[in-house]
């Protein structure tokens, strides 16, 4: 039994117990909510969408765009979301992009501890998403989730590396991967182009490809803008683009009934 | 008032998997299909993996548990090794997966689990699990989406039900390794047919037990050199292949 | 009783600038059986001579493995050196969880020597009384390190522990320049002939109290040992073999006289850096 009268809550809650049906000892106490101080991710608030990926000939390309939504705003059009993690990865992230600058930290101070070490051991892409997957999965399991769907992409050791990982901690690889909205339209493309071409698939080709869907999702992704950044991974190290803009094109409009002008 | 919370910690990335004890054999088998929803994430996530020389796991359900799960029961194969300087017998490998599930029995690893390989006495054992923890040994068993269309089909080809033997003749107690494999592969693409998250390619673990003659398997073998891969890796024990195959991905 | 004053706590030096308690540390290491290593390109070897308290003992494990590429030799106090490896082994499997990688094994070694350092340092604790062979298998290939209690830990291509070691690194000493290119069995003939200087007169290597710990492909005498060269520990009949291709005392070139390690007076100091 609690003593403590300010903890057996107030004895009549109209809306929540009109007749007074609880013994005094089963009353709601007063805590206000579920939450004892600690607030957990439940949604995500401002956001990035898809990230594409692909494996070429050497190594792999990712392509992201500029843009972090608040909801059906866009708020930020100048969001860079393809982040070097030491010299051999790149990291892409859809979702929240303030957890995904938490991760951005964490990982750079990783990567500043094994510099530190000062040894010939560096961590690779694969190592990276190793780690990304215990730190996804951990935080899942404390119901309290970074927000976002992530991917990996590097080239180590003449390797080529190319993996997702996202809230709920899974994981897998793949020679093309796109997140969110990407993974229903860019993806179908993105296999359609690499599917057994990823060892002749020239640098040119690579940039091309995804620029194509970079398009089509800029067209058919309402969260999406027309700037974006491509990065890529080879034996020569990490490189991000600068912001580039697609070159879009809405003359076909004309002849769709609701975009262009309507004869009817 | 109640709390309701918007994050679901699971998922559901399809595929199946299912295993076949023999008389001093064990075959254990999984798609390689990772899905969620209606996409398919990846053609190649690998289901089944080998445990010990006498032992294989495969897990099908929420991929991420599943994964942790099997990392986490490595290595506890792996403190096995250091402290008894042997690999944990089979018997003890299922007990230990159990104690391991039901520990997280009100936030379970929503994954079934299904442990094939050779016992100590050198017989074929499958043991199946659900996700809590609760488990038996069997002959066989299917688990994962296409459960309920491959297991039906099992209880049918290894247990004999609804047959009736030729007048004068009984039903076989132990089925040879290539009627398995044959069973095994029908298995999966029939489910490859008729389900939509299994597919894209299939995995078969085979364990033998230390005392078996391979002749039958090596005839096998010779067929399917470049689809047959050895994993066993102490001598004079008990071996352990992997035969890879493609499904269709449509 | 005492030898010294200023010996009854570690965390006070002497006038001379020395931890007493840390150089006993060092002795403890001295009493335990002799452990060698050596290393050519390719391979990373240890050997040990084992102790039994008697006929009716068995004898002690001198080799534990830490991971499929690192392993130790230990010499000193046994139960020291179970707490430290198993330390090691959680390390291990720790990098593996996190990083899905094997742990490089310098770090390792650093690991088990900041514990170490932290001995010497702190109040009411007193320090490890086992020092640690380790052998390591890494991308950038073999390594051999030595641990003390002391906190310090080196990389060798070859060196040796334990109760006369210094007749073994007398023997390393004047052969190592030619361990680089050697094969696994040439390798192990050199550390068999290096383990046997540390024995007593009247003794020597049997298939009972010899061990050979390896880290890389498997030798001409080897069966079974998977293509990534994972650490084994050899005994009893499997080192009949090796035992077999060591050349007699007597033929062989006679040894550099080094000074007999009195047991008293050796030089112990812990190094400045």
């Amino acid at each position: 039994m609690d003593h403590f009268p300010t903890n057996w809550g107030r004895p009549r809650n109209d809306a929540f117990d009109a007749y007074g049906t609880y013994p005094i000892q089963q009353r709601p106490n007063n805590i206000k909510d579920n939450f004892n101080g600690v607030q957990r991710t439940q949604q995500p608030i401002v956001t990035g969408t898809s990230v594409l990926a692909i494996k070429y000939k050497d190594g792999i390309m990712m392509a992201a765009d500029n843009l972090a939504s608040y909801g059906s705003l866009a708020r930020f059009k100048d969001v860079q979301r393809l982040h070097a993690v030491g010299n051999h990865t790149v990291l892409g992230a859809s979702g929240d992009m303030s957890d995904f600058q938490y991760i951005q930290s964490l990982l750079d101070d990783l990567i500043i501890e094994e510099f530190t070490e000062q040894d010939e051991h560096t961590l690779g892409p694969a190592e990276i998403h190793e780690y990304l997957s215990q730190l996804m999965y951990g935080r899942r399991s404390k119901l309290n989730p970074l927000w976002n769907s992530l991917l990996v992409g590097g080239y180590k050791d003449g390797k080529r590396f190319l993996a997702y990982v996202d809230l709920l901690g899974t994981t897998y690889s793949a020679s093309t991967i796109a997140t969110g909205y990407g993974s229903y339209i860019a993806q179908p493309l993105l296999r359609k182009a690499v599917e057994g071409r990823e060892d002749t698939l020239t640098e040119r080709e690579a940039q091309a490809i995804l620029e194509e869907s970079l398009l089509v999702l800029f067209y058919r992704d309402a969260r999406s803008l027309d700037k974006y950044q491509i990065a890529k991974v080879t034996e020569s190290g990490v490189s991000i683009s600068e912001s580039m803009a697609l070159r879009t094109s809405w003359s076909f409009a004309e002849g769709i009934r609701g975009y262009g002008a309507q004869t009817q | 008032m109640p709390q309701t919370r918007s994050f679901d910690p699971y998922t559901e990335n399809g595929g199946t998997i299912l295993a076949i004890a023999g008389q001093d054999f064990s075959v254990i088998a999984g798609d390689t299909r990772q899905s969620e929803g209606y996409s398919i994430q990846t053609r190649y996530a690998p289901k089944v993996f080998r445990l010990t020389d006498r032992a294989v796991l495969a897990v099908n359900g929420f991929a991420a548990d599943g994964n942790m799960f099997v990392k986490k029961v490595k290595q506890r194969l792996e403190w096995y090794r250091h402290a008894h300087a042997k690999d944990m017998p089979l018997r003890a490998i299922a007990r230990l997966i159990q104690t391991m599930l039901y520990a997280k029995r009100f936030f379970p690893y929503y994954v079934y689990n299904i442990l094939g390989g050779i016992e100590e006495d050198g017989t074929g054992a499958v043991y199946s699990f659900d996700p809590v923890g609760s488990y038996e040994r069997e002959a066989c068993r299917a688990a994962g989406a296409a459960q309920s269309l491959v297991q039906p089909f099992l209880d049918n080809q290894i247990y004999f039900k609804n047959q009736v033997p030729a007048p004068g003749t009984t039903h076989p107690a132990y089925l040879s390794l290539p009627d398995v494999l044959s069973i095994v592969i029908d298995s999966f693409t029939s489910a490859t047919e008729r389900h939509i998250e299994v597919g894209d390619g299939l995995e078969i673990y085979i364990v033998f037990a230390k005392t078996r003659d391979l002749q039958d398997f090596e005839t096998i073998r010779a067929k399917n050199v470049h689809l047959i891969q050895e994993l066993t890796v102490a001598e004079d024990g008990e071996r352990i292949f992997v035969l890879r195959r493609d499904l269709k991905k449509d | 009783m005492f030898r010294n004053t200023y010996d009854s706590d570690n965390t006070v030096f002497s006038p001379q600038g020395r931890l007493h308690q840390v150089e006993y540390a060092l002795e403890a290491v001295k009493q335990g059986s002799a452990a060698v290593g050596l290393r050519s390109k390719t391979h990373a070897i240890l050997l040990a001579l084992k102790r039994s308290t008697g006929e009716l003992a068995s004898y002690q494990q001198k080799m534990y493995r830490i991971d499929d590429h690192v392993g130790i030799a230990i010499a000193g106090l046994t139960s020291d050196a179970r707490v430290l490896s198993n330390f090691m082994r959680q390390q291990a499997m720790a990098e593996r969880m996190i990083y899905n990688r094997p742990i490089p094994a310098n770090r390792l070694v650093s690991s088990i020597a900041d514990k170490a350092q932290v001995n010497t340092q702190e109040y009411g604790r007193r320090p490890y009384g086992v020092g640690f062979l380790v052998i390591g298998l890494d991308k950038t290939g073999p390594h051999l390190y030595e641990f003390s209690p002391s906190g310090n830990s080196y990389e060798y291509f070859a060196t040796s522990i334990g109760a006369r070691s210094q007749s073994a690194k007398t023997y390393l000493e004047k052969h190592y320049e030619g361990f680089a290119d050697c094969s696994l069995e040439e390798l192990i003939t050199h550390g068999l002939h290096a383990l046997r200087e540390t024995l007593q007169q009247d003794k020597e290597l049997s298939i009972k109290n010899t061990s050979i710990g390896i880290l890389g492909p498997a030798g001409a005498h080897e069966t079974g040992v998977p293509a990534q060269g994972s650490f084994r520990i050899l005994e009893d009949e499997k080192i009949d073999v090796y035992l077999q291709s060591m050349v007699p005392k007597e033929l062989e070139a006679p040894p550099i006289t080094a000074p007999p390690p009195t047991a008293g007076d050796v030089d112990i100091q812990m190094t400045d850096n």
